[in-house]
């Protein structure tokens, strides 16, 4: 099992959440200091870099307009890292590519960080999320006609290597593709897509792209991974999916003792518990199928909206979207939704959020990292076949 | 009312028709087109209503092909010619008078009369405005009160409606966005090309109209050559369903003797 150190970048210093409408899209930026913000990108740099030399891998994520994610242009912070980190992973989850106008820049700008990076980079691809149509002026409907016309295009303008070639296709149109550099990993970096839709998951499997699927739990990681399993094996992948096709997203806290691990995870509890966002930000029409919305109409709820109202350590760990403790009890929460779930190979660690300080993530970091993570790799090896689902 | 499907172009184009006397190609707004509105009675007393739902909207197919107002107001036209009328009265209701503009503009000697009612599609304000509130951004309830003059009454309670209604309006919603997204309920093109809509115009607005301003209705209106303006009290964006009597008074006043 590989395990990722993954940061928001979130600017926590805001006025209380009653006094403004959403976290996300319309908060205005004002609230925003440019000084702590510097020190804030600073810290949470050196936050990666320390979890390179505790030995883990490198994530990050992009989203706009937001507080809760202070990086709207993910390959900025990467071609960074690329640069101040020397052996980790780099993996970016993802490029919005539904929201990107052009996708080849997205295909260059991964090219380039591999480059820089000499053969380091993940390349995560994402649809967005609903809150991100406004920023991004994108339309919400067929996002993911979009996004999977982006990412062929993406992949052909990696592995094209004769001169240019013309793309005139539903979405996107070019005349002249031939970018340079070229990707330093051969044929292309690994692609990684994230979705926690079962429908969605299927597709990605039958590509045997490397499936994420964030804060989804119990049932819905098992729906997700069985979906993509049964995609895998419709396209003639062969019957077994090997553990590091799938990667799951959680909370994680570890600390040496109780307390300190009960401090951690109450700190990051903000990732839910900030995310102050009003129904018509985050449901445009189109982005869920018409059937979801139905449900919506007569009252249904999205399962982490349901949980933000009563959020609690004890029901993110019962629900399987937090592991938090001694590195004994994270290991035993986590092998708890392992076996639920038949296994994945990559855990997405979600180790900052809010006002979890400095000291405070380090100290998650390190006790993870020497801990249990070395328990992980041993008993969890990534080629492990999963699930029967 | 009579319904039938007709393919055009990859659509499944449902269509109601009801009444005799000349024809009238109805063209509904967001909420879409549905037999029992109010004013299909007083519209086919002595006329010939053709209603066809959109693609998307109703249960008119969606082909991945079409994505803009411009392609609906084709496949409208498409219908004329299947329906062989050479010319017909067209009212067209919000983003319905949009498709109804681009129709008119495209076949001029197609529209005998034109009727606008709270219509969108053109910019006429400045680049740092919307020229219609983004409805895409707007909580339901505030959305309510610049849709209606009388949001409590129009309110229609979720609880009361089939699964295949909540779909269908759910749908709706989707296609609108699909439509009018960006440029946000306008084409850039429009207002150059409605020069060539000759036909008698009648524009009408609901006095209490929260999307569609006073201001941006009169310079709409005055891109067309032959256009008259005309506001009916006690109403919003849906005069047709809010003061549907007054609605249906005007509007055959104008299409019957040319007068307001």
């Amino acid at each position: 099992m590989k395990a990722w150190h993954f940061s928001e970048n979130a600017y926590p210093y805001l006025p209380p959440a009653d006094e403004y409408e959403s976290i996300r899209v319309s908060l205005p930026n004002r609230v925003y200091d440019p000084e702590k913000g510097a020190a804030l990108y600073d810290r949470f740099l050196d936050e990666w870099l320390i979890a390179e030399d505790e030995g883990m891998e490198i994530m990050l994520n992009e989203h706009h307009q937001t507080a809760t994610c202070v990086d709207p242009a993910a390959p900025l912070v990467l071609a960074a890292l690329a640069r101040l980190s020397k052996k980790a992973r780099l993996l970016i989850l993802g490029n919005p590519i539904a929201n990107r106008r052009q996708p080849v820049r997205v295909a260059e700008e991964m090219a380039m960080i591999d480059v820089l990076s000499r053969g380091r980079l993940e390349a995560g691809f994402v649809r967005g999320v609903p809150y991100e149509v406004l920023p991004a002026n994108s339309n919400p409907v067929r996002m993911n006609e979009r996004e999977w016309e982006a990412l062929d295009l993406i992949v052909k303008t990696w592995t094209t290597h004769d001169g240019p070639f013309s793309h005139e296709g539903r979405f996107f149109h070019y005349r002249a593709v031939n970018i340079w550099p070229r990707c330093y990993q051969q044929p292309h970096p690994p692609i990684w897509i994230s979705t926690t839709s079962p429908s969605g998951a299927a597709r990605v499997g039958a590509h045997g792209y490397v499936q994420a699927t964030f804060l989804t739990g119990f049932d819905g990681t098992r729906a997700v991974y069985d979906a993509y399993r049964r995609g895998w094996r419709e396209a003639g992948r062969g019957n077994d999916v090997p553990a590091h096709r799938l990667a799951y997203a959680a909370m994680v806290y570890t600390a040496p003792n109780e307390a300190d691990a009960r401090a951690g995870a109450e700190k990051l509890l903000w990732y839910i518990t900030s995310n102050k966002v009003p129904p018509h930000i985050a449901n445009p029409p189109g982005y869920v199928p018409v059937q979801a919305n139905v449900a919506m109409l007569r009252g249904a709820e999205h399962p982490l909206s349901a949980f933000r109202k009563s959020a609690s350590v004890e029901g993110a760990i019962e629900a399987g979207i937090m592991f938090a403790g001694t590195p004994d009890q994270v290991y035993r929460q986590m092998k708890k939704l392992y076996d639920h779930v038949g296994g994945f190979g990559h855990l997405l660690i979600m180790g900052q959020a809010g006002f979890l300080e400095h000291d405070e993530t380090v100290l998650g970091i390190k006790t993870f990292a020497r801990e249990l993570y070395p328990r992980l790799r041993e008993e969890f090896p990534d080629t492990v076949i999963t699930g029967t689902g | 009312m009579q319904r039938q499907v007709i393919a055009i172009a990859g659509v499944e184009l449902e269509m109601y028709e009801a009444g005799e006397g000349p024809p009238i190609l109805f063209l509904h707004g967001a909420q879409g087109f549905a037999p029992e509105h109010p004013y299909v009675a007083p519209l086919s007393e002595r006329h010939r209503l053709i209603a066809p739902s959109h693609p998307g909207f109703g249960t008119s197919s969606l082909p991945d092909w079409i994505d803009s107002v411009d392609d609906i107001a084709y496949i409208h036209l498409e219908l004329l010619d299947r329906l062989r009328l050479d010319q017909v009265d067209v009212i067209g209701c919000s983003i319905g008078g949009w498709i109804a503009a681009e129709l008119a503009t495209k076949a001029p000697k197609t529209v005998r009369r034109l009727v606008l009612v709270g219509p969108v599609g053109v910019k006429t304000g400045p680049v740092d405005r919307l020229d219609v509130p983004d409805i895409f951004a707007l909580p339901q309830s505030n959305l309510q009160k610049l849709l209606f003059h009388d949001p409590e009454r129009m309110r229609v309670d979720p609880a009361r409606l089939s699964d295949e209604q909540l779909a269908i309006s759910a749908r709706n919603r989707e296609t609108l966005a699909l439509l009018s997204w960006e440029p946000y309920m306008h084409n850039p093109k429009l207002r150059h090309r409605l020069h060539r809509v000759t036909a008698p115009a009648l524009f009408l607005r609901g006095e209490s109209d929260g999307l569609v301003s006073a201001e941006y209705f009169a310079a709409y209106a005055r891109l067309l050559p032959n256009a008259r303006t005309a506001t009916i009290a006690a109403a919003g964006h849906a005069p047709h369903v809010e003061q549907t009597e007054e609605f249906a008074r005007t509007v055959l006043q104008f299409l019957e003797v040319g007068a307001v």
